[in-house]
């Protein structure tokens, strides 16, 4: 097949699920935000890969800084929480000002979402530059540790995995299993109802909204550690984490793991054995396709509409 | 009978106010412009209104369908593409092509190192055959992406997503394929059509006042659709599907035909855009342009159709007129005009009319009640329609949030005086 032996593409295999697996996890941070804002909320924010890009200049800063203080080896801790708590606070302004009266016109939301987009790319471009600029690492995370010869872990990679893990788990002990994800699905399930019992159901909007927000800001932070940032690198990834998100189902934790990994991985593999752009187009068409066959998603939660 | 009486009494036009705002249009598109302005100049408004058919498209499609299509520019790309093709091959004749290795065929292939024309190449070389593509293939792919997800109940934000996913597909899929398609530069130096230069002066004059005219068939035609039953229902399933859907009529093929002559006519103006412009490029497929057209539409008002062609009209001009001496203030208005137009005023430039020619009472008629609503013309009534939803739902929202709703209105009041001084400016 393809001109390699069996090994060799086991080897292949190994190898590019490996560099698979840090887009897997930008992907999943990105997804996990959008699946709280439009799988609870169903608004379509098409500025959640600027609330991405917010996180990411975040840790470029913050990187600088800590070069000049001398705490390199763990401004991290640092950068994620800021990170976070910038992202989270834009989020709540935004749904303040803009989003909580567009909740009953969900494609106008589409629509001024993409023009905050814009904006917000034009403001990092004038402010940080229109060049890219990456973190500097600490240098515990440049290696790479080797469980056999031929298979090279790099170190950040583990990293971001981990801190996804522990994003995906938090994620899921808010929504699953305390008060205000309660409240959160209340509200969902029947936004009247939810009223009448007490609930403010406004305030859970701003907190859900924000808070999809701030994981983007997480899943910013962690994107410095594998690539560069410019101001227009959230958008490279919107439709990636749109995909990911209707193609798991939109209101599934699960399905939006499964579908983030599938599609870095089919898209990581893929590019090895046709060019880039094939690799994108092939695994995009399929996910298309199975969209269409199966508009709910792979994971659906079975509900009567 | 006298014609004024005959066209002011048609329905399709859409009464007295229909057949001036046409008329004006007309005046604008045919007399104004070509007289005032030179052909550079022309040339550069034939583009903007090769993107007026994507408008005239989505306003059928979203402001009367309720389908948010994020994928006009597939198929004006699609058009555009076929008419590039043909054009392509007549540039790329032996004789002016003999310094390649394989003289013939198009210069980016020889690039390539492709050795001869690739299949679907061959029927390009006819212009039947090509504008019989850019009329069917398009609508073609819209009905396969139609009939998939329509049929299956796919509607709102998910068919949004999945058509942008699409757009995305196609433009990466032009660039990847350079051989076959130009890739990133796409297909430029095209010159003549069956020998005709399309690039001196006079040939720019006739393509104008030819992209003129189909685009004002393409309005003449929805408004025809649209002051037919099949318009009232086209409303009635963009407000209350499942009404129609159990008064018995298949929602689904409604929709699929709508999708289909949407992307027919962004097809044409693909095309057109191909023949004035003289290249095609990715540039014109991909997600940025798709979502842009939209835009264009909201601008204008999504549900009028000479307000989309104002609003194609007016947000190229900006476009152009920024980024040429404040390049960085674009995105800024870009991205404002995205939010003000959907917060503040969701009905566009055509609303802002009929708000401000009915206070002033310019078109007194329009206020007195329609008699035959089934006959009533279909700007009015959508404008009517928009209205209506817009009202229910301020009134459904919680008490909390109608104070923040008036608080948005009396905003709101502040801009559109200074919105439809700029229309008024553009008709005179």
């Amino acid at each position: 097949m393809f001109g390699y032996s069996m090994a060799e593409i086991g080897n292949i295999v190994v190898m590019q699920g490996f560099s698979g697996l840090s887009m897997f996890t930008v992907l999943l941070l990105m997804a996990l935000g959008l699946a709280i804002i439009f799988g609870q909320m169903g608004v379509i924010n098409m500025a959640h890969g600027e609330f991405m890009t917010i996180g990411a200049y975040t840790t470029v800063l913050i990187s600088k800084v800590a070069a000049t203080y001398g705490f390199t080896n763990y401004y991290f801790v640092f950068a994620i929480a800021i990170a976070f708590v910038l992202a989270f606070a834009v989020g709540y302004f935004i749904e303040f000002i803009m989003i909580r009266h567009l909740y009953k016109r969900p494609l106008d939301t589409l629509l001024a979402t993409w023009g905050l987009s814009l904006v917000m790319q034009q403001i990092f471009r004038s402010s940080f530059g229109a060049k890219e600029v990456s973190a500097e690492l600490p240098e515990w995370m440049l290696g790479s540790f080797q469980p056999t010869p031929d298979i090279d872990i790099p170190i950040n990679g583990v990293f971001v995995m981990v801190l996804a893990a522990l994003v995906t788990f938090g994620v899921y002990m808010f929504m699953f299993k305390s008060r205000w994800g309660l409240r959160v699905r209340a509200t969902v399930q029947n936004r009247t109802m939810a009223g009448a019992v007490g609930i403010n159901t406004a305030k859970v909007d701003r907190v859900t909204f924000a808070l999809g927000c701030g994981i983007a800001g997480i899943a910013g932070a962690a994107f410095t550690t594998i690539a560069s940032t410019g101001p227009t690198t959230g958008t490279l990834y919107i439709v990636d984490s749109f995909m990911v998100v209707v193609f798991g189902g939109a209101a599934s934790i699960v399905g939006t793991i499964a579908s983030a990994f599938g599609i870095a991985q089919a898209q990581s593999v893929l590019q090895f054995f046709m060019t880039s752009s094939m690799g994108k187009v092939s695994t995009l068409l399929v996910i298309v396709t199975i969209l269409m066959m199966k508009p709910e998603g792979l994971f659906a939660s079975k509900l009567r509409k | 009978m006298t014609l004024w009486e005959k066209m002011k009494a048609s329905p399709v036009l859409g009464g007295k106010e229909g057949v001036i705002g046409l008329a004006v249009l007309a005046a604008i598109i045919f007399v104004v412009l070509p007289l005032g302005v030179d052909i550079f100049r022309l040339n550069l408004i034939g583009k903007y209104l090769t993107y007026a058919f994507v408008a005239v498209g989505l306003v059928m499609l979203w402001g009367h369908g309720g389908i948010l299509s994020l994928g006009q520019g597939i198929f004006f790309g699609l058009g555009g593409y076929a008419m590039a093709m043909f054009l392509k091959l007549e540039a790329s004749d032996p004789l002016s092509t003999k310094i390649q290795s394989t003289p013939g065929i198009p210069d980016f292939m020889d690039w390539n190192q492709l050795t001869a024309l690739p299949w679907f190449w061959e029927p390009f070389k006819s212009l039947p055959f090509t504008i019989f593509a850019v009329l069917t293939i398009p609508a073609l792919f819209a009905y396969i992406i139609g009939y998939a997800m329509f049929k299956r109940r796919v509607g709102g934000v998910y068919f949004s997503i999945i058509t942008q996913a699409v757009a995305l597909i196609l433009s990466i899929l032009i660039v990847g394929q350079q051989g076959y398609t130009g890739g990133v530069n796409g297909m430029t130096d095209l010159r003549t059509m069956l020998g005709w230069d399309i690039r001196t002066d006079s040939a720019k004059y006739i393509l104008y006042f030819v992209n003129g005219l189909l685009l004002f068939g393409a309005i003449f035609l929805s408004k025809y659709i649209m002051s037919s039953k099949f318009g009232m229902l086209l409303l009635a399933m963009r407000d209350k599907e499942e009404r129609v859907r159990f008064s018995g009529y298949d929602v689904s093929n409604f929709k699929i035909f709508i999708f289909c002559l949407a992307a027919m006519m962004s097809a044409v103006g693909g095309a057109m855009f191909t023949l004035q412009v003289g290249f095609m490029s990715p540039s014109f497929v991909g997600i940025v342009p798709s979502i842009e057209m939209v835009i264009f539409c909201a601008v204008g008002g999504r549900a009028s159709l000479i307000g989309a062609v104002y609003g194609t009209l007016l947000v190229n001009y900006g476009k152009t007129v920024f980024s040429e001496n404040y390049p960085e203030m674009w995105l800024y208005l870009m991205g404002g005009l995205f939010i003000a137009v959907v917060m503040f005023f969701p009905s566009g430039l055509a609303g802002i009319w009929d708000k401000y020619a009915t206070k002033y009472g310019w078109f007194k008629e329009k206020a007195k009640p329609v008699k035959k609503p089934e006959v009533s013309t279909s700007e009015v009534e959508a404008q009517a329609v928009l209205t209506d939803t817009a009202t229910e739902a301020s009134l459904a929202t919680e008490s909390t949030s109608v104070v923040s709703k008036k608080v948005t209105r009396k905003k709101a009041d502040a801009s559109p005086a200074i919105e439809s001084n700029k229309l008024r400016g553009a008709e005179a």
